[in-house]
């Protein structure tokens, strides 16, 4: 597997911009793991980028509330596209517990597109740069 | 390692038409108000918490947040072994402390890459994550997951420490307290980092008792409070440890402090898995009673207390959760005041706020609202000052 | 003289209920409880832990959670704020550290704590319906009613 890795890291560099709606942080500080000398993603060519217009993946965590949903729908709209968006974390696949909330809104699929849904609670660093290979495969 | 581009850390909105989370006033270089947003997060815990029993209740509190995941189930449990003076094992009680400090360590060290990432230290946010991973594995190893270990359930802990498994969590946690050793010498020892943090955002000993603040924030200005100490509870009154007070309340003092107490917590941790007895983990709790109960634990961040009601039916009645942060949060107003806008981040960040909330920072024009500088660019303004210091202080 | 004595001496009417060493209770009414929270906290140096807000029949009981951190006690007090009214004295006035506890109470609860110096919205967005305080018992029953309510 990692020798294809390898073959697409050298075609692109993969920007990656981290959109988080209300989350409890766990899967956001699992995602800013990756970046660290153990996963160290940046090896794949995979770049955690500042700005949301830079992006080709949006990795979307937490939970929609009533705060977050119009965020993260406006965001979505700066990103240019083609960009897939994979939900990080069983929060942001299906609103986890969090769906009994008198502030929740709804799933995050019912406001942006969602590509790849990567369950967990956390998610192991691992699993996520999974789930960002099985993304780019799946455009190509 | 030098890294032009920045390490983007947390949601970023650009388009900032709305109100960010930490909104600073300036006139010139100098801040002159400064307001907070929270709620952001706001997902109605303590109202999902009446529709769950008592135990489910427990894994609900866990993902309260991500980073101090353990000390809103430690305190729950505790709330509610209160309402009828549930008694734990033995076994149980340091199991717990040991996973209560494990996470004190984690946070710590979370925290001070973090604030070397505002600064530009950017080595310091790499070697403090990466000697973070030793003790996510330590918490997979007991637990089966580096994070939200769902390890306390009412009467005791959920999973055993194997003994086969103890020579290798020491092993590991003195390799841990090596680390922290050589990180507290360094930024104690580096002219750099001292004239970076040394009396900026300052708090003062009566403005922190007026504000309630707890934890390491309470701790560096004057005011020795610990719930380990000071109410003891657990395994913290079986185990030698020290109360690490200073009184300059600055970001100095409260960087040292996280870093001595990563080490007493080592300290904490090496003796409860060479003391502790074997023998059940669990009290086998069937019936919760009828009452009220306060369960009060030193999260990384200061005191977690909950409080819980029950009326006898499976389900809590009340039950209320007070955040460490919600108490020392307001305070940063009082500490950002005056101060310039290079050093704004740091000295938010130095509160020690959910992460996430820590980049949601902006600087405001007052009349327009209009944002004049970014959370982002923020950053880069501290990271630029100790570039200036570094070539006065070593040229 | 203990920190529970000194409170009993200056205020004889108080209920006081020892539930244990650590954990006291005090039932007054909502001057007297005032008064008891400001002599704890600024004579007897007690610590506000936070403000418990809870909905019952007859009102909305108020529990003041003050940590005696120097004998490991927390010292409750409580007292019931009357409906429909829910009018009761702030004490962020003379105790700054109730600002956000107040306010999260005024906002999930509805109860108005006169004195205030701020009583937006804390926790909820901006676009919440006013007059539906979510941690009220008969508040709504689904997020359908919620809806309702709205509409």
């Amino acid at each position: 597997m990692f020798k294809n890795i390898f073959k697409w890291g050298l075609k692109k560099s993969l920007w990656v911009y981290h959109a988080g709606a209300a989350a409890c942080n766990n899967c956001d500080i699992e995602i800013l793991d990756m970046l660290t000398p153990r996963h160290d993603v940046e090896r794949f060519g995979v770049m955690l980028v500042g700005s949301p217009r830079h992006a080709d993946v949006l990795l979307v965590t937490g939970v929609c509330n009533r705060q977050t949903a119009p965020r993260l729908k406006r965001l979505y709209e700066q990103v240019p596209k083609p960009c897939l968006v994979i939900a990080i974390g069983s929060c942001a696949c299906s609103g986890h517990f969090f769906r009994d909330s008198y502030n929740y809104v709804s799933p995050i699929d019912q406001i942006i597109p969602v590509d790849v849904y990567l369950p967990g609670c956390p998610p192991k660093p691992e699993a996520m740069i999974d789930a960002v290979i099985k993304a780019v495969g799946k455009i190509k | 390692m030098a890294k032009e581009t920045m390490i983007p850390i947390g949601p970023y909105h650009p388009l900032l038409e709305e109100p960010e989370f930490f909104k600073f006033y300036v006139e010139g270089e100098k801040i002159v108000d400064a307001e907070v947003r929270v709620g952001y997060n706001h997902r109605g815990v303590e109202k999902i918490s009446e529709g769950k029993t008592f135990d489910q209740a427990t894994f609900v509190v866990e993902r309260i947040c991500g980073i101090c995941s353990t000390s809103h189930p430690f305190a729950y449990v505790r709330a509610v072994e209160d309402i009828s003076g549930i008694v734990l094992p033995e076994r149980a009680e340091y199991i717990r402390t040991i996973i209560g400090d494990l996470e004190r360590i984690h946070s710590h060290l979370l925290w001070v890459g973090l604030a070397g990432h505002f600064i530009g230290y950017n080595t310091v946010f790499m070697w403090a994550w990466k000697y973070r991973e030793p003790v996510l594995d330590m918490f997979e190893i007991i637990s089966g997951n580096r994070n939200h270990y769902n390890m306390f359930k009412v009467g005791g802990v959920r999973r055993d420490i194997k003994e086969t498994d103890v020579p290798g969590l020491l092993k590991a946690i003195d390799d841990v307290e090596r680390f922290c050793g050589m990180l507290l010498k360094a930024v104690i020892d580096d002219p750099v980092i001292k004239a970076r943090l040394k009396n900026v955002g300052i708090l003062k000993k009566e403005d922190a008792i007026a504000m309630g603040v707890v934890g390491p924030v309470a701790r560096a200005s004057g005011i020795p409070i610990d719930v380990r100490k000071d109410h003891p509870y657990a395994a913290y009154d079986r185990v030698n440890f020290e109360r690490i007070v200073m009184d300059g309340g600055d970001v100095f003092n409260k960087a040292a402090i996280r870093l001595l107490e990563c080490i007493e917590s080592t300290k904490i941790i090496r003796q409860c898995l060479k003391q502790m007895p074997a023998g059940p983990i669990d009290a086998a709790v069937r019936e919760v009673g009828v009452g009220e109960g306060i369960g009060q634990h030193e999260a990384p961040r200061g005191e977690c207390i909950h409080y819980v009601r029950s009326n006898g039916s499976n389900y809590p009645e009340r039950h209320k959760i007070r955040a460490p942060s919600f108490m020392n949060v307001p305070s940063f107003k009082l500490t950002v005041i005056g101060e310039s806008i290079a050093d704004a981040a740091l000295i938010t960040a130095a509160v020690d706020p959910c992460y996430c909330c820590t980049e949601r920072m902006a600087i405001v024009d007052r009349e327009s609202d209009r944002v004049l500088l970014t959370g982002e660019e923020m950053v880069r303004l501290s990271q630029a000052k100790t570039e200036k210091l570094k070539q006065k202080c070593l040229y | 003289m203990s920190i529970l004595e000194q409170v009993k001496n200056k205020f004889s009417q108080l209920e006081v209920n020892e539930k244990n060493p650590k954990r006291i209770y005090l039932n007054a009414d909502n001057e007297t409880a005032k008064a008891v929270v400001l002599y704890l906290f600024h004579d007897l140096k007690a610590r506000l832990s936070t403000i418990t807000g809870l909905d019952s029949r007859p009102g909305v009981e108020l529990l003041y959670h003050l940590a005696v951190d120097s004998e490991a006690k927390v010292i409750t007090v409580r007292t019931l704020v009357a409906k429909p009214e829910l009018l009761i004295a702030s004490v962020t006035p003379e105790i700054p550290a109730a600002e956000w506890v107040e306010r999260e109470i005024a906002e999930m609860l509805g109860v108005k704590f006169t004195g205030h110096p701020n009583l937006a919205t804390l926790l909820l967005p901006d676009d919440w319906p006013a007059g539906v305080y979510p941690l009220r018992k008969q508040t709504f029953e689904s997020k359908q009613e919620l809806k309702e309510i709205e509409n």
